[in-house]
């Protein structure tokens, strides 16, 4: 069984193996099993065995990091100095990144070895990795499924134990959503925590990066490494952060939790509600104190998040012009045919719906009744999560309305893709932390539970879904295939 | 709110995007029926709300006047489709 | 066109005037912003808009905006927003210009100019906002293609838009100045508009006297002089009268100024009408400005051309046409300070008329700015001095100064060298006195016989022999009294 940051920190601590040793293993895995998940765009071999001899080197010396010698991977999302960064997209798919992301930074000063760069859905748009240039990844625990997205890499390749941890980004749910679908833990941190400088943007006012992991305890040293202040980005927060794992192992005891009525409605499948009440029966157990809220302006959070997310993202991607880097067009005959031929070509259909509804909200005309509008909008749901807030510590609820689908069976209807979002992108408008860990099965698929905090309030997550992770073992399984 | 063909090409225009004339129809209909869940947002009354631009309340952080990046062109051109002297190189541009 | 015709248009004039900031940095990077590298040396990460990099804000950048809006006694708001403006272009790397589009940096203010002499007029500025400059395109290097240089990207601008206050295209030169004059006071801009530190656009419509719409205008651009911009609006006022009289209409559309053949023309490329999708930038918070900051920056700000040019006239004495043309520009005004610092009050005048005649006019045959002047300031300084404690005359200070503008050295120098001090000694005038009288007879006796202006005569011979070194007064006075 595949072992979780704690126990590979603690084996190399204890010399029981070397971080070569393990970083070959993890190679070999990839190299037996990633044709069939396809959850990696990049394996870097060779920097992963140099970094893994001088993680070993520095063991020895006691001057090992938080993160010396781990194995993990990027979500190909994440400017990696020297190795390609495609976004999962064609545009990208030349691009080798002249710089480090601040978070790709921080693992490689912490000692953490990088294994590879992880697919995902173009530009961090989609919610079931198929809209990928590099190909769908598949679920491990039913390989016809997907495994959610936009990190559906990062999840698969931690779920299928092809590294230790993984990071994602999270806009809409791209964190949460995809752990919960392939049964493992991910937190998607408040907006401003971690660090966006070198996160490749797709809604700037609400993409967020968060590890995937194989516990919450885990989680709690990956996000060590990722928060805390970046004066490369404008909206990092210089909030102090906390020594995560130290809080890990107080209880939940008195601990108030709230049930929003609105995401125990119509649309979520009634064999994840059975396995989500066993979890709160859970909690209620361990001495939390349980009660329903209200969060009213739920059902507006889709409307309203798209229009901000595919304004945001029009703009955001017209760098990518076929100019400086990435794509350009063979031939063109002038600046407005390698413009357009070049991003004609570059980006695939979901990001070219994307680009234009977003074009459209922002244009003239149209500006008040979309942008404005949901800027409005944005404001009202924020609100209720702060009305929440006044009365529990923390909020449940399923992270997605059903476990994963089968690959293709939505890829026809743009919509119905977006309401599997319904659950999570309303933390996003607000810039709420919230976390996802397994709670069960339904057809052997995972189900996923959110965790939702008050801002800044992570400690709080990582220790409520640590002491449920005390109780239960969802978080420990692995796929056969894959164990 | 439904788009028509010409709508969705000059809204490409805009965006700089190619599209090819057989998959205009598609884009018609996908967009139309994200539109039409974007309505959605009509039914309720937000006048008077202040628009969130940005889910923390916080104000811009400014930087020191120094100069602390140097000259990476060599590798930033590296990664360049076409440069020559230094310049990136597009299609003559007529002003 | 007669003048007849001319005289039932008036035209209406308002400027957009783009100041590059004087940071070191610019607006959203550390990279420098240092005019003349190489291409694409100071372009980093961000101002080359690579995927995933972010802005953050230079704190002198907004600083110096501020004092742009105290000294134009503008509304300064306590938050400040960036939007981002979309269009493509290749000098644009993002896809999208940061700028700002509601609550700019600086509100409405107003500026004094004078036109002419004696006349005043007050122009409105509608706003003052902060954004990037773009790059550069060449045209001419590659056969097929546009070359693009970054190194411009990124650097603080200041964009100031005036209200359509202008009626002339001397007006708006006049405005342009006052504007051009101010931001180096402040020292918050270089002013250099061959460097493109300093660009105006202008808008130009006409209109019939009697109306009070305003008619559909048109945008000039590429003007680096502001002899250029006079010629431009007159240019475009008489093209648009041209057209509205043979019957046609002014539409909306940029035009270029071609200064080689002095006139403008329509940028086809930038005809179809553009639609920004001006929105907030998610990656730049608020800008928060206290009102201590604003007081503390209006603490600080220098003596302006207003007020300096009031204290030259109750303190020194200097006539206000003086005092104006010393203040125009602030590098004058430092020159005629460290000269007037170490001379004395009286010598202020005397400065001055040196300093806007024999100097002026030397540097503008030179084409050369103050700063670069052969003569210094401690120069002219001595110069003037020579003259106040009678050691040359004004005519041969004059000689003294051409041969100081040839960099042969300072005043007394020159003077010895070329034996130029002025004779005043008695004795000696009046043995050249004495040889004039005595050779021209007939001459003394016309003066005799109540000639006066034979003394004119006299004097000039006297002169003449003192190749000017005499003091003229003394040779008047003892003239007159041999000749009696």
């Amino acid at each position: 069984m595949p072992m979780t940051v704690t126990e590979i920190r603690q084996g190399l601590a204890a010399g029981e193996f070397s971080s070569s040793e393990i970083t070959r293993d993890y190679l070999a895995r990839i190299a037996q099993h990633n044709p069939t998940l396809n959850c990696f765009i990049s394996v870097t071999e060779a920097l992963a065995l140099d970094q893994a001899r001088q993680a070993d080197a520095r063991l020895a010396q006691g001057k090992a990091g938080l993160l010396t010698g781990v194995p993990i991977a990027h979500k190909d999302l994440f400017c990696t100095d020297g190795v390609r960064t495609s976004c999962g997209s064609r545009i990208l798919d030349n691009f080798v990144a002249p710089y480090d992301a601040t978070v790709v930074e921080r693992f490689r000063q912490t000692g953490a070895v990088m294994l590879g760069k992880t697919n995902m859905d173009e530009f961090a748009m989609g919610s079931s990795n198929e809209n990928s240039h590099y190909g769908n990844v598949a679920n491990p625990w039913k390989t016809t499924h997907v495994p959610g997205g936009s990190s559906g890499g990062s999840a698969a390749a931690v779920a299928a134990g092809l590294a230790a941890a993984a990071t994602g980004t999270d806009t809409g749910g791209s964190i949460r959503q995809p752990a919960a679908l392939c049964g493992v833990t991910g937190i998607k941190p408040t907006y401003g925590r971690v660090s966006r400088y070198g996160m490749i943007a797709f809604g700037s006012s609400l993409d967020q990066g968060g590890p995937f992991a194989r516990s919450a305890a885990d989680c709690a040293l990956l996000l060590q490494a990722m928060a805390g202040f970046d004066g490369r980005d404008s909206t990092s927060s210089e909030t102090d952060v906390p020594d995560y794992s130290a809080s890990l192992e107080q209880g939940v005891e008195g601990l108030r939790i709230g049930l929003p009525k609105e995401y125990f409605a119509e649309g979520l499948d009634s064999r994840l509600a059975g396995v989500i009440d066993t979890a709160i029966d859970e909690l209620r157990k361990l001495g939390a104190d349980i009660s329903e809220i209200s969060l009213p302006n739920t059902g507006l959070s889709i409307p309203t998040y798209y229009v901000i997310a595919m304004a945001e993202a029009s703009s955001n991607l017209s760098r990518f012009d076929g100019v400086r880097f990435g794509h350009r067009c063979a031939n063109p005959v002038d600046l407005e045919d390698l413009y357009k031929r070049s991003r004609g070509e570059g980006f695939g259909e979901e990001v070219k719906r994307r680009i234009l509804i977003g074009t459209y909200a922002l244009s003239a005309g149209y500006y008040d009744a979309y942008y404005l509008k949901a800027q409005q909008l944005r404001r009202m749901i924020k609100d209720d999560f702060q009305k929440a807030f006044d009365s529990v510590d923390l909020i449940l609820g399923p992270t997605t309305p059903e476990v994963a689908f089968a690959i293709g069976a939505k890829t026809d209807d743009p919509v119905s893709m977006y309401l599997q979002d319904i659950y999570t992108i309303s933390l996003n408008l607000a810039g709420l932390p919230g976390m996802s860990l397994p709670a069960g099965f339904v057809d052997g698929l995972p189900v996923g539970i959110q965790l939702i905090a008050n801002y800044f309030d992570e400690a709080r997550l990582l220790q409520t879904a640590h002491q449920y992770q005390q109780v239960s073992d969802w978080h420990l399984q692995t796929p056969e295939a894959f164990s | 709110m439904t788009l028509k063909a010409d709508d969705v090409r000059s809204i490409a225009h805009l965006a700089r995007l190619h599209i090819d004339d057989d998959s205009v129809d598609r884009y018609v209909d996908d967009l139309s029926s994200i539109l039409t869940l974007v309505d959605q947002m009509n039914q309720i009354d937000s006048s008077g709300v202040k628009p969130l631009a940005n889910p923390l309340d916080a104000s811009q952080r400014l930087r020191a006047d120094e100069v602390t990046e140097g000259d990476q062109r060599e590798k930033f051109q590296a990664i360049a489709p076409d440069v020559a002297d230094g310049l990136y190189r597009v299609p003559r541009v007529i002003e | 066109m007669s003048t007849n015709l001319m005289n039932q248009w008036e035209s209406v004039i308002g400027l957009e005037i783009h100041a590059q900031l004087a940071t070191a940095s610019k607006i959203f990077s550390g990279a420098s912003t240092a005019y003349g590298a190489e291409p694409n040396t100071q372009a980093c990460a961000v101002d080359l808009g690579m995927p995933g990099v972010l802005p953050v804000l230079n704190r002198e950048a907004v600083r110096m905006a501020i004092r742009f809006g105290v000294a134009i006694d503008a509304v300064i708001d306590h938050q400040s927003i960036f939007a981002r403006k979309n269009y493509f272009y290749p000098d644009l790397p993002k896809g999208y210009q940061i700028s700002q589009f509601e609550h700019p940096i600086v509100g409405k203010g107003h500026i004094g100019i004078s036109p002419a002499e004696g006349e005043h007029r007050e122009i409105g500025i509608t706003r003052a906002h902060l954004e990037e400059d773009a790059g550069k395109s060449t045209h001419d290097q590659f056969p097929e293609q546009s070359g693009i240089d970054l190194n411009r990207a990124g650097t603080p601008l200041l964009e100031i838009v005036s209200e359509p206050d202008m009626r002339s295209a001397k007006e708006a030169v006049a405005y342009a100045r006052k504007i051009h004059s101010l931001v180096r006071y402040l020292e918050i801009c270089d002013g250099n508009m061959q460097e493109g530190s300093f660009r105006c656009d202008a808008n130009v419509s006409i209109r019939r006297k009697d109306d009070d719409r305003l008619g559909t205008r048109a945008e000039l651009k590429n003007i680096n002089s502001f002899r250029f911009l006079e010629r431009a609006i007159n240019y475009e006022i008489e093209r648009q009268i041209d057209l509205v009289e043979d019957g046609g209409t002014v539409v909306q559309e940029t035009r270029l100024y071609d200064s080689e053949r002095d006139e403008t023309r329509s940028m086809r490329s930038k005809e179809e009408a553009n639609d920004y999708r001006y929105f907030p930038d998610p990656d730049l918070l608020p800008v928060a400005i206290s009102d201590e900051d604003i007081a503390q920056i209006r603490a600080a700000l220098p003596e302006l051309p207003e007020q300096k040019k009031q204290r030259y006239i109750d303190d020194l004495g200097l006539s206000d046409y003086n005092a104006e043309q010393l203040t125009a520009n602030r590098d004058t005004a430092v020159y005629f300070e460290a000269a007037y610092a170490e001379g004395d009050s009286a010598a202020a005048a005397q400065l001055a008329n040196w300093i806007l005649g024999d100097l002026a006019g030397a540097l503008n045959k030179a084409g050369l700015d103050i700063v670069d002047s052969p003569i210094s300031s401690p120069m002219l300084v001595q110069l003037v001095a020579r003259i106040a404690d009678n050691t040359i005359s004004g005519k041969i200070a004059k000689q003294v100064f051409d041969a100081m503008w040839q960099g042969e050295g300072g005043a007394d120098e020159i003077i010895e060298t070329r034996g130029l001090r002025q004779i005043t000694d008695s004795g000696a005038i009046e043995t050249l006195i004495d040889e004039v009288i005595a050779a021209n007879p007939d001459q003394v006796e016309q003066f005799r016989a109540g000639k006066e202006k034979v003394l004119g005569f006299f004097v000039g011979q006297v002169m003449n022999q003192s190749r000017g070194k005499a003091n003229p007064g003394q040779v008047n006075t003892i003239l007159r009294d041999k000749l009696k």
